[in-house]
């Protein structure tokens, strides 16, 4: 495996996780408990949606081929979509979706810090916008996790169970292969395997604070990176390529 | 024949301080501090902008109106460059602008990250209702004095 193609593999995991997430995110829209949180839900999946526009972009200048952003946004199918299985997950209730969002942030703002220091200057360029704004995402998913899960007896339940639940997704935010390994050769990237210490102490941190357990059980599901994915990513997929295959080139 | 002659550098900057924000009028493209720089390479007009929020569906309308403007003093051969890095920051802020967006009702962004006072009454007893607000680059706060809610303008 070459860099750029190496390297055309990570854009695709970065920039397709967050345009699963913002689309999954953005399925909130006009449906969120409070206005706010409305408000919160739709700002955090445009800030994701202007980060894969960077991400995938760059991706399509990396492979050489001339695909846009918008070519691998809404020309693909399943089997080429790079992104984690967790942002797939459906959403659930408001709860299960911003503790998805949680277990995301942490892991990204980790990434992001990491890939400030990449050795590609465009890599860096990008990882400096993004991470300003996943420090807020971070900041509000983490607190909204710890208000709901040491809240009421109803909301604790709720959360414990998202957590139960998603926990299985997160090993694969950590797993290392063949693309990772070119890439932290010449130090574009780091090693995933590498940033689970710190997630674990901010998880571990938050969830004390929630007063929610960790399970113990360390089952991981994945695929998602090497493109073996959930039965959800089709239908994410005909819901948001729908218009760009039924017309085309279509714009406005 | 005529040859209408190109505005120098400080012309266009002028010409770009007098194009509003589209989602906050009361400010321009040069009060926020996305204009990073101005030049003439040749015959072209190269302008380098920087993003406020990755997402911020203002740069597509900004672009436009950047390029509307400068055609219109008869700059044709123009390029519009992004530049990611040093990301945008709120310091870049101008006090004008700064002024503008207090007399306008929202806060304007401190350092220390939570408003100085009411843009309203100009009470200091504040709360935040939301981290964020009705665009990218603001959160929500309410004024405990005069209880009324106001947008304060994020410091990034």
């Amino acid at each position: 495996m070459t860099r750029d193609q190496a390297l055309f593999q990570f854009l695709l995991r970065l920039g397709d996780s967050t345009l699963i997430l913002s689309h999954r995110v953005s399925e909130w829209c006009g449906h969120a408990p409070v206005i706010e949180e409305d408000i919160a839900l739709a700002n955090t999946a445009l800030d994701l949606i202007g980060q894969t526009q960077f991400w995938l972009e760059l991706a399509g200048e990396v492979e050489g081929k001339g695909r846009s952003a918008d070519d691998l946004a809404y020309l693909r199918d399943v089997w080429d979509f790079r992104n984690l299985l967790l942002v797939e997950r459906p959403n659930g209730d408001f709860g299960k979706t911003l503790m998805r969002q949680f277990l995301f942030d942490a892991f990204q703002s980790l990434m992001l810090g990491k890939l400030l220091k990449s050795s590609d200057k465009r890599v860096a360029d990008i990882a400096e916008k993004a991470s300003k704004e996943v420090a807020y995402h971070v900041e509000r998913s983490a607190g909204t996790v710890v208000g709901l899960g040491d809240g009421t007896p109803q909301s604790h339940t709720r959360m414990q169970a998202a957590l139960d639940d998603l926990y299985p997704y997160v090993g694969e935010m950590f797993v290392s292969d063949a693309v990772d390994a070119v890439l932290i050769k010449v130090g574009i990237a780091p090693d995933p395997a590498s940033l689970r210490a710190d997630w674990d102490a901010l998880v571990g941190r938050v969830m004390q604070d929630a007063t929610l357990d960790i399970p113990k059980d360390a089952f991981t599901h994945k695929g998602g990176k090497t493109g073996t994915h959930t039965e959800h990513l089709g239908y994410i997929l005909a819901d948001m390529q729908f218009l760009q295959r039924a017309y085309p080139g279509a714009e406005w | 024949m005529v040859i209408a002659s190109l505005p120098s550098v400080a012309q266009v900057w002028d010409c770009l301080d007098t194009i509003a924000d589209p989602e906050i009028p009361v400010i321009t493209l040069v009060d926020l501090g996305i204009i990073r720089d101005v030049k003439w390479q040749q015959d072209q007009l190269v302008i380098t902008i920087t993003p406020t929020y990755s997402g911020c569906p203002a740069t597509r309308v900004i672009n436009e109106d950047i390029v509307s403007a400068l055609n219109h003093k008869g700059v044709k051969n123009l390029r519009l460059e992004r530049r990611l890095s040093p990301a945008w920051t709120t310091d870049w802020m101008s006090e004008k602008g700064r002024i503008a967006l207090e007399d306008y009702g929202i806060a304007p962004p401190e350092a220390k990250g939570t408003p100085a006072r009411c843009p309203q009454c100009g009470g200091d007893d504040l709360e935040r209702t939301s981290q964020f607000g009705s665009t990218p680059c603001k959160a929500l706060w309410r004024c405990k004095s005069c209880l009324e809610p106001f947008d304060y303008f994020k410091c990034i």
